[in-house]
């Protein structure tokens, strides 16, 4: 049987294209989001960040498919303002897709995994960062190639920790999304012995910065709002970058700005060139025309570890990827110097958090010397032992 | 004729002595190539190149070192009497690793950005064709006969033959997650690659293309993750082979036959590729994230010298 098997595979693979290609579609669905108004000229304008990084990951897939006999589709939904997910998903379901990138916030992608027809579905979560989706909401059709706020909390803690930068003042915008990174940022001072001298929300209205003489009153209103006793680092939690960015330079003491702004903590950044990942920038900048985001790189990072599925069962069997993804044999290049795997209990993908400047790559954690028993890429985010999710 | 070639060449290797030898590494981060005397075991001087060397190869006669300078977009000739680059080679974009065809007039060069490999021509210098392969090509070997020419694309987990005398894609063949180099036994049966992912190094018998053998390599106290292969030497008499182990920090050394590692060599950190001595009696790992070399006595089974030779070690090879 298996030597059979091997002759029928080396015939696919030595006549590529003779015999008809099995198909498989990947479904996305997004959202339409206004794009913030760009903080300053250097910044891109992003309008479909997520697609582009679906779009690349098929065409990474058929790289391998068209040897294997394997073709790989992206059907794309884009749900309008306020519109539920159910009506795309039965439309998904109708074509037989069985695997859906989620390129949507917490409370769309909650119902999109509760839908009638998403039961026998695998969602990859490519945008919603909340911990609570891998807590208590964890999900059994759910899994999450980005990272959670507990993730890049704890990567930017260990390194800001590595550098002994202990002392933190925690400034905190004032979104329920800035709370949450803000807690997720106090549980890992805690887990990795920062202290949090200060621990202070942002009250001022969001001035910008574009105005004729916008420097002149942020130079008044910044050292104002940062006038606080001795820390190293000011740790800002401001995920709609509404203000973070005009922390740096302007504090009142002279210190060094990370977190959501400065020195950055997550998944991807634009900035990466180590790893091999000089390609995979490149390759998404002459398809998309503009710089790989997280979003872009968590919606690749989902269609990549179907494909990968594929390519090692040399199947396109829904029921056997969705096993293989969730085994502990499944192990997929991400261009962050290791293999990425998901975690068993809540679906989520183990992955390096990286810490970013504005131009150059500053590290990557886990942080040498931060231990744990099963890898080190385990010190980010919620263990096994602390984990709330029953599946 | 080739018989008393190779008895004239065993003749000289043998009564040469052993260490009347020069190891060139490419630091990737300095733009040099590092010059080490074999005998002292001690940097000599370092050579200026173009910028983010990494893949080198000598010419065929040993005079000339080719340097794949992929930020550069080209390979420099490094004339080896006076140390000094005195020519360049095209090669297509970001060149990162290429080999010399056994005929000293070719080279085969993975551009990885363009999902190419790039003939040249080095008497002319000029690009005689282009081969497509799969996403990032990486690692090159060539069969010792000069039939056939190995490429391994990274991203699309293959390795490609192709035959070197039409530039055809003789054929693609699945290997584990992120295959970094590729190695022909000295008799040309078998053909090796190593996978950076998953830490391993599949045997492919060369005529069926039949996936022969598979290496699962395990460090004791390292998770899985942090033992990764990539660089590999074979032996001259094929019944050896050296596989380096990048975040293990280790030199696996294996028996060809029953492929089981038969040792750990602990390293500088971070070890990319490795070459034997001509007697094959010591072995030299580059290691990217040390800024040194490792000397390996194989004779007597331990590591006996580490010197730093610069910023991001890559490439390494050994001339007379």
């Amino acid at each position: 049987m298996k030597l059979a098997l091997s002759i029928v595979l080396l015939l696919l693979v030595a006549a590529p294209g003779s015999a008809a290609p099995q198909t498989i579609v990947v479904g996305y669905i997004g959202q339409t989001r206004t794009p913030p108004l760009p903080l300053g000229p250097l910044d891109q304008p992003v309008s479909d960040d997520g697609l582009q990084g679906a779009r690349l990951g098929i065409a990474d897939d058929g790289g391998t498919g068209r040897f294997l006999g394997q073709h790989f589709e992206l059907d794309q939904r884009v749900l309008k303002p306020g519109e539920a997910p159910t009506v795309a998903i039965a439309s998904l379901a109708a074509r037989g897709v069985a695997f859906v990138v989620a390129d949507l916030d917490a409370a769309t992608l909650s119902q999109a995994v509760a839908a009638p027809a998403a039961d026998k579905m695998l969602f990859f979560n490519s945008r919603a960062r909340d911990d609570a989706l891998r807590q208590q909401d964890c999900r059994k059709n759910l899994l999450h190639t980005v990272p959670s706020r507990s993730m890049l909390a704890d990567g930017l803690a260990q390194y800001l920790v590595w550098k002994r930068w202990q002392r933190w003042f925690l400034l905190v915008g004032p979104h329920p999304a800035d709370q949450a990174m803000a807690a997720a940022l106090r549980r890992a001072a805690t887990r990795f012995g920062a202290e949090i001298i200060v621990d202070k929300p942002w009250t001022f209205r969001p001035a910008s910065g574009r105005a004729d003489t916008g420097h002149v009153t942020l130079q008044t209103e910044i050292p104002a709002a940062t006038q606080v006793g001795d820390y190293d680092v000011l740790v800002v939690a401001d995920e709609a970058d509404e203000f973070g960015a005009y922390l740096e330079g302007r504090t009142a003491l002279p210190r060094p700005v990370a977190g959501t702004q400065g020195l950055v903590a997550d998944g991807w950044s634009a900035v990466n060139e180590e790893w091999g990942a000089t390609q995979l920038q490149d390759r998404f900048r002459k398809q998309a025309g503009r710089w790989m985001t997280a979003y872009d790189y968590a919606a690749w990072l989902a269609v990549r570890s179907i494909g990968e599925a594929a390519t090692r069962l040399r199947s396109l069997d829904p029921a056997a990827i969705t096993a293989y993804l969730r085994s502990d044999d499944f192990l997929l290049a991400g261009f962050k110097g290791q293999g990425l795997s998901f975690r068993p209990w809540d679906g989520q993908m183990r992955q390096p958090i990286l810490i970013a400047g504005p131009r150059l790559l500053v590290s990557s954690s886990p942080q040498p010397g931060f231990l744990h028993q099963r890898t080190p890429l385990d010190t980010l985010g919620i263990d096994l032992e602390e984990s709330a999710c029953r599946l | 004729m080739q018989v008393v070639i190779a008895f004239l060449l065993s003749l000289f290797i043998l009564s040469r002595p052993a260490t009347a030898e020069t190891i060139y590494v490419s630091n990737e981060q300095d733009n040099t190539v590092a010059v080490v005397d074999g005998a002292s075991m001690s940097l000599s001087t370092t050579i200026d190149v173009g910028r983010r060397p990494r893949g080198m190869a000598l010419s065929v006669d040993k005079k000339r070192l080719f340097v794949a300078v992929g930020d550069d977009n080209r390979i420099d000739v490094v004339d080896l009497g006076n140390r000094q680059v005195t020519g360049q080679l095209p090669s297509g974009t970001d060149p990162e690793f290429f080999v010399v065809h056994p005929d000293g007039k070719r080279l085969f060069v993975a551009n990885e950005n363009d999902n190419l490999v790039s003939v040249v021509d080095i008497e002319s210098a000029k690009v005689i064709g282009t081969i497509d392969v799969g996403v990032e090509p990486e690692g090159m070997a060539v069969s010792a006969d000069g039939r056939y020419v190995a490429c391994t694309s990274e991203t699309t987990s293959m390795v490609h033959l192709i035959d070197a005398g039409t530039f055809e894609l003789v054929d693609n063949l699945l290997v584990d997650t992120r295959p970094r180099a590729a190695a022909f036994s000295p008799d040309g049966k078998q053909l090796w690659v190593s996978s950076e992912i998953r830490g391993t190094v599949t045997v492919f018998d060369t005529t069926s293309r039949a996936e022969t053998g598979k290496i699962q390599f395990e460090v004791p106290g390292i998770r899985r993750e942090g033992v990764q292969a990539v660089g590999m030497e074979m032996a001259r008499d094929g019944a050896t082979a050296y596989v380096a182990l990048g975040p293990a920090n280790r030199v696996a050394e294996v028996d060809t036959k029953t492929l089981a590692v038969r040792r750990l060599y602990l390293v500088g950190q971070r070890p990319w590729h490795v070459v034997l001595s001509d007697d094959q009696k010591r072995l030299v790992s580059a290691n990217g994230n040390s800024g040194d070399i490792s000397f390996i006595d194989l004779e007597n089974e331990e590591v006996v010298k580490s010197v730093p030779v610069g910023r991001g070690p890559w490439g390494v090879v050994i001339g007379p």
